[in-house]
């Protein structure tokens, strides 16, 4: 079926004209259609997906075909695409249409791939769930009673759901790499600064970093040769050249050595899901990757950490939201004090709302250097025991969450379970690193393990490369949910 | 109990740089509302700031002029409070670690020169503005303003008058405009005024509580507003009262100032690094170019024209107060064939009336350095007297003759008669029309010389040589 093939075979067949971008758009629309139950769409673009598809085709039949040209694939809804809705996921900004691109939407039109539509995600990104979405829970197509994870859950569920061959994210503390593993999918957070911020509405802006959710590292590869590279609109965007598919797949796992960190493989991870983590890395060391034993002393204090540094940038970051240019303004203020007020109580959910309070106590006067300031020190020591695991290997792996997806509302009325999600995830944001998450197996119940992949700073390729020759001995990757 | 006062200044310099200071917009002041903000002024969701190198080196240049140190890493941080004008919900300011620290301004009031100490001067970014009047009963915001670059410049509580603190203000408005960084319009607030003000019995070395007033952006309104606040704090002190630290706007209409309602006053900033920005970083090569560009600055300006043009310091003060003054003084010498002093008299006197009572500045002058260098020139030559010269001169300024100085002087028969049988004439009637006069002086009453004198220059339209007719009086009566 058309659907099954992955974003590079699509890309491949629309330069060989075996199939139309016009087809395959609709195909992929319909599909939609037929899926909706699953609620991994904001907002569909139907005439624009079709207009850009019929493009397409033009360049195809001329023979200018670029890098993506053809290809659908759907942006996380905390991209701003221009003219069409940009949400994040919350009721402030149900109605919002940004006048402009994100350089990441950009960089795809560019390279001319077709957007079908925005995925659903957690509010403001801010979530392990998918369920503090204002649009309502996005379902996981290995099993609808159960979480896709989040924040990036509605791009996992439509790349799951083969809706799409691939889909963008944006990780602040695990966004793309949970789902990818509670949905059987290849996501890769690329080092900060590797893509561009512009225009990806800001969480935590010291920490968020967009990527590809795809079904193989291949495609992986693919999207980030088009996502990443200097961007003079971002200031914290690294001044390095967007490296090539040849590149990032060319890595050898010959010789490479794996380091395993022991507060990875602790007992507080499913036992199941430990055990996926080392079938696959057995498959490595067949391979010839070596498994070094590595510590990483203080990832106990990431969850405490990130829970400080995210809030207190998030409540700033979420200021802008007031009523007064864009978004939800309250129909109920006579004073500008209630329109702040209830624009603010109106338009935001519960988890940004704890999170804006959380944070603004942490940077208040009196309490800064007890919280954020020591946060700040904490970072620095988090990230320095990376440095320091990385001078006995090259890539760090273990779990990407410490069980496979759980069902829904099984953690709403319990946020600190639900940060837990991120334990093995967040210090790689906190240390600016790439990270990959990589199926590994299945549980007894049938859903998918992650394995995660730490590179140091701008190795994405040890990630990909590593992923993609486990795939050539694997299938977990090729394992589709039976519904969809 | 006799009291003294302590000022300190917080002056905002709009930094003349073509775009803003995080965004590519235009600065150009009185656009159409909101025509000048693009996403990143708006605050739109996902936009990002990215610094603005010019503003960067034109704070350093400042840095450089006054002494102080430039660091070579600074911090730009977030200031969070909401207000309709403040699109992002936080100012992008610098606390921690400005971009320059310490220096000091040297000021001269009647009392005498003074040394003041600059605390910091940061960069930060403007807020935009809220349009009150016509919107009937709602606010309009127009965010052309926001985001134009601003250097706050931060003084020690060093004043001790509101007299030095208008010396103090002045001599930095001269220098950001001598530095080309700021182009000093108060009018259009690209330089602004903020001041803290407190009061202590004089010989206590620890400060009183301090007010803070606003809204004083003219060099007189911060005379005016600072005399009256510092008489209201005695008046509350010497009444058993006790100073409340608030935030005053002076009211120029009542000539008073009074408190800000309290509500605005309870702020909590939540200052921390913006995460958007890396640290602004200026390096060796940064200041190099930057002391490279530095123009000479108006302390040495003032005593180059004291060595060079032997001027006296009064004169060269006046003239180094604005640097278009100066720049017109040395283009004008040049005109005069080196005649210094003379052309400062007439800069500093004749041409600073005519400035002053048509109210425009010395740039948009009708008469040009050349037009008063060449004037000069025939004062010095004795083609005309310096009676004569102003007549010229206000013919010059109603453009008369094109500004050709000798033509207009010829035109008009403005000659100065130097012809000895001519002003022989004239003394001669002048003898014979006013005999008693003629007689005191010849009785040895020399004063009455200057009558007759008088009566020649009237009977020659005051061509005449002056001293040409008192000699040949005094010959033909004393001798």
């Amino acid at each position: 079926m058309l659907h099954e093939h992955t974003l590079t075979a699509l890309r491949d067949m629309l330069r060989r004209r075996e199939i139309s971008s016009t087809e395959l758009t609709q195909h992929c629309l319909d599909r939609i259609a037929k899926h909706s139950d699953l609620n991994a769409f904001v907002t569909l673009d139907e005439s624009g997906a079709m207009a850009a598809a019929a493009v397409a085709d033009k360049q195809l039949a001329s023979g200018e075909a670029d890098l993506l040209t053809g290809v659908p694939i759907a942006h996380k809804d905390i991209f701003c695409t221009r003219g069409v809705l940009t949400t994040c996921g919350s009721k402030m900004l149900e109605n919002f249409v940004s006048p402009y691109d994100a350089t990441v939407v950009e960089r795809f039109h560019q390279a001319g791939s077709v957007t079908i539509g925005k995925t659903n995600m957690d509010e403001f990104a801010m979530g392990s769930s998918n369920e503090t979405s204002f649009f309502g829970s996005v379902k996981n197509p290995w099993d609808p009673d159960r979480v896709p994870g989040g924040s990036s859950g509605g791009s996992a569920a439509a790349v799951a759901a083969c809706l799409v061959a691939g889909a963008t994210g944006t990780d602040t503390g695990g966004s793309i790499r949970q789902p990818a593993a509670f949905c059987g999918l290849t996501g890769l957070k690329p080092s900060y600064g590797r893509v561009s911020r512009y225009g990806m509405i800001a969480f935590a802006s010291s920490l968020d970093q967009g990527g590809p959710i795809t079904r193989n590292a291949e495609d992986a590869a693919l999207m980030l040769q088009c996502m990443a590279g200097f961007d003079p609109r971002d200031s914290t965007s690294i001044n390095a050249p967007a490296p090539d598919m040849a590149t990032l797949l060319g890595a050898q796992v010959r010789g490479l050595k794996l380091g395993l960190p022991k507060e990875f493989f602790d007992t507080s991870v499913d036992a199941e899901v430990l055990e996926k983590v080392r079938e696959s890395l057995a498959v490595l060391e067949r391979l010839g990757a070596t498994l070094v034993d590595v510590s990483l002393p203080n990832s106990p204090a990431g969850i405490p950490c990130y829970y400080v540094i995210a809030p207190a940038e998030a409540s700033s970051n979420l200021s802008r939201f007031d009523g007064v240019r864009f978004g939800h303004r309250s129909e109920h203020a006579e004073e500008l004090v209630d329109l702040y007020e209830n624009s603010r109580a109106e338009g935001f959910g519960e988890e940004v709302k704890r999170r804006i309070l959380i944070g603004t106590y942490a940077l208040s006067a009196g309490y800064y250097d007890a919280y954020y300031l020591k946060a700040q020190k904490i970072r620095r020591v988090i990230a320095q025991d990376f440095e320091t695991a990385f001078e006995q290997c090259d890539v760090i792996v273990g779990p990407t969450s410490p069980t496979t997806a759980f069902p829904l509302g099984a953690k709403t009325q319990n946020p600190v379970a639900m940060y837990l999600n991120d334990i093995f995830t967040n210090t790689v944001n906190l240390a600016g690193l790439p990270g990959l998450s990589v199926p590994c197996g299945f549980d007894t119940a049938g859903l998918p393990v992650g394995l995660q992949l730490i590179g140091k700073f701008m190795d994405e390729a040890s990630l990909l490369s590593t992923a993609h020759q486990l795939q050539q001995e694997t299938d977990w990757h090729q394992r589709m949910p039976a519904e969809y | 109990m006799e009291f003294e006062c302590v000022i300190g200044l917080e002056v905002h310099a709009q930094l003349m740089t073509q775009s803003k200071i995080f965004s590519g917009s235009s600065t150009a002041y009185g656009a159409s509302a909101n025509t000048q903000a693009c996403a990143v002024d708006v605050g739109l969701p996902g936009v990002l700031p990215v610094m603005n190198r010019q503003a960067a080196l034109m704070a350093a240049t400042f840095g450089l002029a006054v002494g102080a140190t430039v660091n070579p890493v600074s911090i730009f941080a977030r200031k969070n409070y909401f207000y309709p004008d403040l699109p992002k919900g936080y100012q992008i300011s610098q606390y921690e670690i400005p971009v320059v620290s310490g220096g000091s301004l040297e000021i001269t009031t009647d009392a005498g020169s003074k040394t003041i100490r600059i605390t910091r001067a940061h960069l930060e970014e403007d807020a935009g503005k809220s349009l009150h009047e016509d919107f009937d009963g709602m606010t309009g915001i127009d965010l052309n303003r926001a985001g134009t670059p601003l250097l706050e410049i931060v003084s020690e509580p060093d004043l001790r008058s509101p007299a030095e603190a208008v010396a103090y203000l002045k001599k930095l408005h001269t220098l950001v405009r001598t530095l080309k960084i700021c182009d000093g319009n108060m009018q259009e607030g690209s330089f602004r005024c903020d001041a803290n003000v407190s009061i202590r019995p004089r010989g206590e070395t620890t400060l009183g509580t301090r007010t803070e007033l606003k809204n004083i952006n003219s060099f007189r309104f911060v005379e005016r507003a600072l005399y009256h606040e510092i008489d209201r704090q005695i008046s509350v002190v010497e009444t058993g009262g006790a100073i409340v630290q608030e935030t005053r706007l002076y009211d120029p209409d009542a000539d008073l100032t009074r408190p800000m309602r309290g509500k605005e006053e309870a702020h909590d900033y939540r200052y921390f690094p913006d995460p958007d920005l890396p640290p602004l970083v200026i390096d060796e090569a940064d200041l190099a170019l930057v002391r490279s560009q530095l123009p000479e600055l108006p302390d040495a300006r003032q005593a180059r024209f004291v060595a060079q043009h032997e001027l006296s310091e009064d004169d060269a003060a006046q003239l180094t107060g604005q640097s278009e003054i100066a720049d017109y003084f040395e283009s004008a010498v040049e005109h005069a064939q080196g005649e210094s002093r003379l052309t400062a008299n007439w800069i500093n006197g004749e041409l600073m009336s005519w400035l002053n009572k048509n109210d425009i500045g010395i740039s948009d002058s009708p008469v040009t350095p050349a037009m008063l260098g060449q004037l000069i020139c025939r004062i010095q030559d004795k083609t005309v007297s310096g009676k004569i010269a102003k007549q010229v001169f206000a013919a010059l300024w109603e453009g008369e003759n094109d500004g050709d100085v000798d033509a207009l002087i010829q035109s008009r028969g403005l000659t100065q008669i130097t012809d000895t049988d001519a002003i022989a004439q004239a003394v001669n009637d002048v003898i014979a029309g006013f005999p008693d006069q003629a007689e005191q002086v010849r009785a040895g009453e020399e004063k009455v010389i200057g009558f007759l004198v008088g009566q020649v220059m009237k009977a020659t339209s005051g061509k005449a040589n002056p001293q040409a007719v008192n000699e040949l009086l005094k010959k033909q009566l004393l001798d």
